[in-house]
């Protein structure tokens, strides 16, 4: 591939350097998933596949949104809508952290000249139930990544363990690019016909999605639309595997785990309106996990989630 | 007799846990082999970010032929139990040898146990030790079932003798031991052979890998200062962040890098605390201004631009940080420069200090009405001590603190400052805290004695009247630190006052803020309670004079009638409490424990000062003859004293009177009694204890004679009365000095 020795000059250079490497490893080059989660973590992709004995690998680009870090575009590094890269292998091969350190080679930072550390930092997703052991990875003393080898989701053991690398895109690319407002970023080439930098794309809707989360959003209507979707996960779980139409035994993990992942946003977005008080947060979060939970259940009974079969009984 | 030589390389050990896991690791292997029946010499444990490493010396090649000797049953026995035996022992009931022994004849068996092969041991030994480590967390990876701190690749564990080395046989969860491992992961990542310690060693550091923790300690140390030197600044030493820094690396390249001089206004605490909690940096300060200027960061590696990318990489991260701490710095100066910190003291309404005792404002509240009280006895004024005590927490609600909760109260004096409050009530919000740990110094400005002393007592009368006392090792609230604290402060600073009387009215203001608050004529007596403390200095009288202005004779089942024993039982406990923390104190400076519950029963042994010079003084006096004197004065007088109250069934503290007296001796003793006796209250009175206790020594003498010369116990009554009144007298006096009954020995 031309030129890729030479240092990325975008930010979707970097997006698909890395897309490019990791397809390279043999992960699937999967899409973002089209649902508003606020971690790369949330993709089923990650969560439901971490779970159960399958083999699993595949990278990504997930849009996250964290509506308490909208500051309007001004900020020089904080989004409320920003990109994370994913990269989840199951079982986590033994050389992941060099397959990781190829990756920041590829991306253009020369190990020769930079300073890659380890820096322990235990991860938790209480709205996951989830929890792993591993590390932030600092380049020059500056946070580039989060390593996690996955030891629960949604309360089940993982087994066999799942790697996860997730990348701060935004910053690691201003990293590489050495800029210092995210919104002066090249998006696209700068020398192309049409040149974008981050800010022309971006700028606006962060103002707008500000001004929205803060302020806006109208926290009644939310506050129903979670308790809708905490409804519907229980529907859809609770109906019976047994579908009369096809006769086939399908367990709906997957369309439950959306309501799931539709309540943890509608939880930050009213988190972000100020709304919650400190005792009632706790109880929003046990409540995005029971669904999280609930799912994960399901998804153990499904094919994917390694139970035999799929269109007959369990143990048919 | 070989070496071996044992290396567990990793992904990366978080830096806190490798130097326990160092120790850990020699412990279980020479725990294990030793149990095994194999010696060693000399051992020492490594730790570095990705391995830990165990060298021991001396290792024989097999533990020694055993031969055990057990005695079993009588000959004649049961044949059950012998055979039960026979099993047991793993003999042949053949080979089973009879003994005579004064008991009968008996059956011995004679096992032997044959050496076994230190490669056997060691890797058996080793892999329970891998199997079982005491990681604080430890994880799985890949599809194995084995659990490390993070991924284990690879296992080294060689004996070796001057015939050469060998490979322990052994295999973990597909991990084989082998000879090899690696060096640095960026500098020399290759796989090498070792064929033992010093090869290791060797070929370890030329593969970029310091293996002793100690060692990148202090080469980081050294290049620090003396980078700092170069450029006129002294390092800030921090040990702490040292010994991480060097769990951080395995190959430490110190590198000094400036800091921007816009941000020269930030505060010396801030800079630091930033570049330690984000960065792990060191701060370099001119060491007139104290000012910061410089920072140190430690790389993993060298490279060939000396380190010039990776130092522009941890300026430009530490211009972000500090650019973030000074946009804290300046909204804060705004609120406290502006609105003098009005906003945060009202946003702390609504700050929960706890779910049961309130918000951080009732905590303010009943913190300054307390140091208001204890202001007099600190040697400071009121109202200023209760202004101060107001303001001493507003940072809490900064941004700052929020950010780097390790600033509470440094941030407060700062901004207590620019709000326009004079330094001494600006530095009770820093001091306040103090002594946070035993190398903290106890406050020592007046104001700052008093609210320390409030904030604390108000700590601990909270989670008394909550019933959440420290049990065990659990003391999640830091209670025990508090008590201590209170008896630092008091001590340190030589403070009078009766603890017991502040300890019960700020139980008395929790009384208040957990009674039902809409009765309001309750809250109201509790409220007039807490007045009359202040008035009387005790509860006791406090409640008896409230219950009688509001006309209520006798004390019921009402919640203030239950009071009358609550408070007081409360404040025993809690006095017990801070009475036990000052014990394990006293003991620790080397007192008996004997002499210390001598004085702590002494009815006013809640004025510490009072208690610890009385404490000192019989046990210094008790180190000298006029000690023993005093003692055995004391001793011969009760004794005597107590056969005969028994006997009577009386007690027998009438008075006695000179005018009885017949013998010389005894009128000599009614005469020095009455020497002693005024001597010892003016000593007494003035708090002289050694002088007390002088003068009760120099009864001893007189003593003596009287019991030498005189017959306690004769026919007249009341001569026998009025002697043992006089030894009762004698009682009196010495238990007016300390509980000379608790004393042992």
């Amino acid at each position: 591939m031309a030129g890729l020795d030479a240092l990325p000059k975008s930010f979707q250079e970097i997006i698909l350097r890395l897309q490019a490497y990791w397809a390279a490893q043999g992960c699937a080059a999967l899409q973002p998933y089209d649902m508003e989660v606020g971690a790369g973590t949330f993709h089923p992709a990650t969560t439901l596949r971490a779970l159960g004995p399958k083999p699993w690998a595949a990278a990504y680009v997930q849009p996250s949104r964290r509506p308490t870090d909208g500051r309007y575009g001004e900020n020089p590094n904080r989004l409320q809508h920003y990109y994370q890269y994913q990269v989840i292998i199951k079982p986590s091969p033994p050389d992941l952290q060099d397959l990781y350190l190829g990756s920041l080679e590829a991306i253009g930072i020369d190990m020769g000249l930079h300073d890659i550390r380890f820096v322990e930092d235990d991860w938790e997703s209480p709205t996951l139930g989830a929890w792993g052991l591993g590390w932030e990875v600092w380049c020059d003393g500056m946070e580039v990544s989060q390593f996690t080898y996955f030891q629960q989701v949604g309360g089940h053991d993982c087994k066999p363990v799942s790697g996860e690398l997730t990348y701060g895109l935004e910053r690691l690319a201003m990293y590489v690019l050495g800029v210092d407002h995210v919104m002066d970023m090249p998006y696209n080439d700068p020398d192309a016909p049409i040149p974008l930098s981050y800010g022309d794309v971006f700028r606006q809707a962060e103002e707008e999605y500000s001004r929205y989360n803060f302020d806006i959003a109208d926290t009644e209507r939310l506050l129903r639309h979670f308790e809708d979707a905490e409804a519907e996960c229980a529907a859809i779980l609770a109906a019976p595997a047994q579908d009369p139409k096809t006769g086939k035994h399908i367990v709906m993990a997957q369309p439950a785990y959306d309501q799931a992942i539709k309540a943890s946003h509608i939880f930050n977005l009213l988190d972000a309106r100020g709304v919650i008080s400190v005792t009632e947060r706790q109880a929003y979060i046990g409540r995005v996990r029971a669904l999280a939970r609930a799912c994960a259940d399901a998804f153990l009974e499904t094919e994917a989630g390694g139970a035999r079969g799929s269109g007959e009984e369990p143990g048919a | 007799m070989a070496e071996l030589l044992i290396e567990l390389l990793s992904e990366e050990i978080p830096a806190r846990m490798q130097a326990r896991a160092a120790d850990d690791l020699k412990r279980l292997v020479t725990e294990g082999l030793i149990e095994a029946g194999l010696t060693y010499a000399d051992a020492r444990a490594f730790a570095t970010p990705r391995r830990l490493a165990l060298v021991m010396g001396d290792v024989p090649a097999a533990s020694p032929d055993l031969v055990e000797e057990r005695k079993g049953p009588k000959v004649g026995a049961p044949d059950k139990a012998i055979e039960g035996f026979c099993r047991g022992a793993g003999v042949a009931r053949e080979a089973l040898e009879v003994r005579e022994t004064p008991k009968g004849a008996v059956y011995f068996a004679r096992i032997e146990r044959k050496g076994r092969p230190a490669e056997e041991i060691v890797a058996e030994v080793l892999e329970a030790t891998i199997r079982s480590f005491p990681w604080p967390k430890s994880m799985r990876w890949g599809a194995g079932s084995l659990r490390w701190v993070r991924p284990l690749h690879s296992i080294l564990c060689i004996l070796s003798d001057e015939t050469g080395a060998r490979v322990v046989p052994l295999e973990i969860d597909g991990i084989s031991a082998s000879d090899t491992t690696r060096g640095h992961r960026f500098m020399a990542p290759a796989s090498f052979k070792v064929t033992g310690y010093a090869d290791y060693a060797a070929r370890l550091a030329r593969a970029r890998v310091v293996l002793d923790a100690e060692e990148r300690a202090e080469t980081i140390r050294a290049a620090a200062e003396n980078l700092a030197f170069s450029q006129g600044l002294e390092l800030v030493e921090d040990r702490g962040l040292l010994a991480e820094v060097a769990g951080l690396v395995e190959y430490p390249v110190v590198l000094m890098g400036e800091i921007a001089g816009e941000f020269a206004a930030l505060p010396p605490e801030v800079l630091q605390t930033s570049m330690r909690e984000h960065q792990k940096f060191f701060s370099l300060r001119e060491a007139d201004s104290g000012r910061i200027t410089r920072f140190i960061t430690v790389a993993n590696r060298e490279t060939a631009d000396h380190g010039a990318t990776i130092l522009a990489g941890n300026q430009k991260v530490l211009f972000a940080r500090l650019s973030d701490a000074r946009f804290f710095w300046e909204n804060d100066l705004r609120v406290a420069r502006g609105e003098k910190m009005a906003p945060w003291l009202a946003a702390l309404e609504n700050v929960t200090f706890h779910n049961r005792l309130g918000s951080q404002g009732d905590l303010i509240r009943r913190m300054a009405a307390l140091a208001g009280e204890l202001a007099p006895a600190c040697g400071a004024d009121a109202p200023r001590a209760e202004e101060a005590a107001r303001i001493a927490k507003a940072d809490l609600a900064s941004e700052m603190v929020y950010e780097f909760p390790e600033l509470q109260g440094i941030m407060g004096r700062y901004y207590a400052l620019e709000a326009g409050f004079d330094a001494d009530t600006a530095a009770v919000a820093r001091d306040h805290y103090a002594p946070r740990g035993p190398s903290d110094a106890a406050p020592q400005a007046p104001l700052s004695r008093a609210v320390a002393l409030a904030e604390k007592l108000d700590l601990l009368a909270g989670f008394w009247s909550i019933d959440e006392k420290p049990t065990g090792s659990k003391d999640p609230f830091a209670l025990r630190r508090a008590a201590l604290g209170v008896i630092r402060i008091i001590l340190e600073n030589g403070l009078r006052l009766s603890l017991r009387r502040f300890i019960e009215s700020q139980l008395m203001r929790f009384e208040i803020a957990l009674a039902p608050q809409d009765d309001s004529a309750h809250l109201d007596a509790l409220r007039q309670i807490v007045r009359e403390i202040a008035r009387h200095g005790v509860f006791g009288a406090a409640y008896r004079a409230t219950l009688a202005a509001l006309g209520r004779t006798h004390r019921d089942d009402s919640p203030l009638g239950r009071l009358n024993a609550r408070i007081p039982a409360l404040g025993q406990d809690l006095m017990g409490f801070i009475h036990d923390r000052l014990k394990v104190d006293l003991r620790a400076e080397g007192m008996r424990h004997d002499v210390i519950d001598a004085c702590l029963a002494m009815p006013d042994s809640d004025d510490l000062t009072l208690l610890a010079a009385r404490a000192r003084a019989l046990g210094e006096f008790l180190a000298t003859d006029d000690g023993e004197n005093l003692l055995q004065g004391y001793r011969r007088a009760s004794n005597i004293l107590a056969q005969a109250e028994a006997a009577d069934g009386v007690e027998y503290s009438f008075g006695a009177d000179a005018k009885y007296a017949e013998a010389a001796e005894e009128k000599a003793l009614f005469a020095a009694l009455q020497t002693a006796e005024a001597q010892i209250a003016v000593a007494l009175g003035a708090e002289d204890f050694p002088a007390a206790m002088q003068a009760i020594a120099r009864l001893r003498a007189p003593i003596d004679a009287f019991f030498d010369a005189v017959q306690i116990n004769t026919d007249n009554q009341i001569t026998r009365r009025n002697r043992l009144n006089l030894l009762a007298e004698i009682r009196k006096i010495c238990l007016g000095v300390a509980d000379l009954s608790r004393l042992e020995g």
